[in-house]
C-alpha cells in the first residue's frame, strides 16, 4: 500500500494552494447551498489518470490529515493514491463505512456500494460519507428534476452512466434525514452537490 | 506593543503583511469548511468544530470572525455590522480587520456586499442571490434555557423531540398573556430541526424564510457552526391561536420617517426626551440621502460620519 513516492511522474496540485483553495471553497459551498448548481472547479488542475479535475480540486481542498478517504477499488495503489498522500497528507482506509469522503468512479458502482458509507449517527449527522462520484457528463443521461431546501422551485440535472439503481439506493438512504449521505457529482471541471436534504425524481414521473 | 515598534510599510508587499491569508491557517479552514458543507446538508444542525483562540475575546464575535476568515476572499465586498449599525466599535473593529488580512474591499451597502457579518440584524434590505450573511452566535443550542446537560439536547434533536420547547412558549402565554420572547425566538429549520436564530430580534426572523442567500452561523466559545441554504423553510413557533407576531412601533423614524424598518429608542436626556430611530444605519442614511426626512431630521444625531479610511489611522 505504501510503494515509495516517484516524485518525478507525481503530478502537480493547486499552483497557489491558499488562494485557489478558497475559490474552489467557494464554489463548493454555491453548489451545495443551491443543490444542481453546475459549477467549475479544478480548471487548471491536471490529476493523475482516473481521476477527474473536479474530484480533484474537491480533495485538495477539503481532504488533509484528519480526514480518513476511500477510494474505490479500481482508483487504489496507483498514482492517485500517491499523488493524494503527496498533496493533501490524507490517511486513506480500506473500511467504507469509516471514511469522510469517498471517491468513486460511475463505472466503479457496485450495487449496495451506497449503503456501505457512514450514514451518520441520530445525533451526530454531520459525520456522514461525502461520496465524490465520477461521471463523463452531467447534461447528458437521464433528466433528473431536484427539490428541496437550496432551490427555490426546481432544477434540473442530467448525470450520465450512473447504473439505474443509484438514485433508488440513495433515496432509500435519504428517506431517513438527518441519516444519509452526500454527493458530489463530478464529470471533468464540473461539480454538481447532492446534500441529503434534495427531493429527486426522474423527469416524465 | 513597545516605543520600538517598527514603523508602518503602507508600501510592503501584501504576502509581507502576515503571515497567513485571511488570518486562520489552511488547516483551520479546511476543518472550518468541511464543518459549514455539513451544515448545509443538515439545515439548523449545530456541527461541532475545533474554534481556535482568536485575537479578540469570546463574546466580540470569534464565531463569526473564524466563519468569515474560512469563506472570503480577495474578490470579496465585506460588511459587518453590531445591531443594524456598521459605524460601532465592534463593527469598525472586525471590519479594519479583513480589510488588513484578507485585501478585502469593505462597505457599508448592504446591496454591494457580497460577505455581511453580523451581529444581532439582518438588514432591513432584502437579501440577494449570491450573498453570504454571516451571524455571531453567542448560545447556539435554542433548548438550552430549558435543559442545560448538552447530552440531553443533543438528544432532543436527534429525535426531534421539542415539546419542552412548546412548553415554554405555553407557561409564556399562561403568565404574560402572550409568547414574551423578543430576541433568538426560536425557528424550526425545513420542519425538522430547532434552531436559535442567534439574538436578532424576532423582527428579523420572517425574513430568513425562503430568502435567497445564504446564512451561516458561528459560535466560537460554544464550538458550533450551523447554517440555513437559501429558500429553505424557516417557521417561527407559535400556536394557532397565538400567531406568531413582530414588534411593530406607533412612532416613524425621527431622522428618516421609515415606518418599515426596526427602531432604536435613544434617550436624549435626563428629562424624558427620546426619539426612536432605525437600527440599521445604512437602511436610514440611504433614505435620509434619497430625502426622507422624519419628524426629528436635522437633529445632531442625524450627522453622517464618514470613517477614517484605514490606511490614514
Amino acid at each position: 500500500m505504501n510503494a515509495p513516492l516517484n516524485l518525478a511522474e507525481l503530478r502537480p496540485g493547486f499552483s497557489e494552494p491558499v488562494g485557489d483553495s478558497q475559490s474552489v471553497f467557494r464554489a463548493l459551498l454555491t453548489a451545495t447551498a443551491q443543490p444542481g448548481t453546475r459549477v467549475e472547479v479544478g480548471k487548471a488542475l491536471t490529476p493523475p489518470l482516473g481521476l477527474n479535475a473536479a474530484a480533484a480540486a474537491v480533495l485538495l481542498t477539503l481532504a488533509d490529515q484528519d480526514t480518513l478517504v476511500w477510494l474505490e477499488p479500481s482508483l487504489r495503489g496507483g498514482a492517485i493514491e500517491s499523488w493524494l498522500r503527496f498533496h493533501t497528507s490524507c490517511p486513506l482506509t480500506d473500511h467504507a463505512e469509516e471514511a469522510a469522503f469517498a471517491v468513486v468512479s460511475h463505472s466503479g458502482l457496485a450495487a449496495q456500494m451506497l449503503s456501505g458509507f457512514n450514514q451518520g449517527d441520530a445525533k451526530y449527522p454531520d459525520l456522514a460519507t461525502t461520496v465524490i462520484v465520477m461521471v463523463p457528463d452531467l447534461e447528458a443521461g437521464p433528466n433528473l428534476v431536484l427539490e428541496g431546501p437550496g432551490i427555490e422551485t426546481i432544477a434540473e440535472i442530467a448525470p450520465q452512466g450512473l447504473p439505474d439503481s443509484f438514485w433508488s439506493e440513495r433515496a432509500d438512504l435519504v428517506a431517513h434525514f438527518q441519516f444519509g449521505i452526500d454527493v458530489m457529482l463530478c464529470a471533468e471541471a464540473t461539480l454538481v452537490s447532492i446534500p441529503r436534504t434534495t427531493r429527486i425524481q426522474s423527469k416524465g414521473e | 506593543m513597545t516605543a520600538t515598534e517598527a514603523p508602518a510599510r503602507p508600501n510592503a508587499a501584501p504576502e509581507d503583511r502576515y503571515y497567513t491569508y485571511a488570518y486562520l491557517d489552511e488547516q483551520t479552514k479546511r476543518m472550518i469548511r468541511r464543518a459549514i458543507l455539513k451544515a448545509l446538508a443538515i439545515p439548523g444542525y449545530q456541527v461541532p468544530f475545533g474554534s481556535r483562540e482568536m485575537p479578540v475575546p469570546y463574546g466580540w464575535g470569534t464565531g463569526g470572525i473564524q466563519l468569515t476568515a474560512a469563506i472570503i476572499g480577495r474578490d470579496d465586498v465585506y460588511k459587518c455590522i453590531d445591531q443594524g449599525a456598521d459605524d460601532t466599535t465592534n463593527a469598525v473593529s472586525i471590519r479594519r480587520f479583513f480589510a488588513t488580512v484578507a485585501d478585502v474591499a469593505t462597505t457599508e451597502d448592504t446591496s454591494e456586499a457580497t460577505i455581511i457579518q453580523s451581529r444581532h440584524r439582518i438588514p432591513e434590505q432584502p437579501l440577494a442571490d449570491g450573498q453570504i450573511m454571516v451571524f455571531q452566535v453567542p448560545q447556539p443550542e435554542p433548548l438550552r434555557g430549558l435543559e442545560p446537560r448538552e447530552t440531553e439536547t443533543r438528544a432532543m434533536h436527534a429525535y426531534a423531540e421539542y415539546g419542552l420547547q412548546y412548553v415554554s412558549l405555553y407557561e409564556n402565554i399562561s403568565a404574560y398573556g402572550r409568547i414574551a420572547a423578543t430576541a433568538g425566538y426560536p425557528v424550526m429549520i425545513d420542519e425538522r430541526y430547532l434552531m436559535s436564530p442567534s439574538p436578532i430580534p424576532k423582527f428579523d426572523n420572517p425574513k430568513m424564510h425562503m430568502n435567497p442567500a445564504i446564512l451561516l452561523f458561528g459560535a466560537g466559545r460554544e464550538k458550533r457552526i450551523y447554517a440555513v441554504p437559501p429558500f429553505t423553510r424557516v417557521r417561527s413557533l407559535d400556536f394557532e391561536d397565538y400567531p406568531f407576531e413582530t414588534q411593530s412601533w406607533d412612532e416613524v423614524c425621527a431622522l428618516c420617517g421609515a415606518n418599515d424598518s426596526y427602531l432604536d429608542e435613544v434617550v436624549l436626556d435626563d428629562k424624558g426626551e427620546h426619539m426612536f430611530v432605525c437600527s440599521d444605519s445604512h437602511y436610514c442614511a440611504d433614505r435620509r440621502e434619497k430625502g426622507h426626512a422624519g419628524p426629528m431630521a436635522g437633529h445632531a444625531l442625524a450627522h453622517i460620519e464618514t470613517e477614517i479610511a484605514a490606511e490614514e489611522v
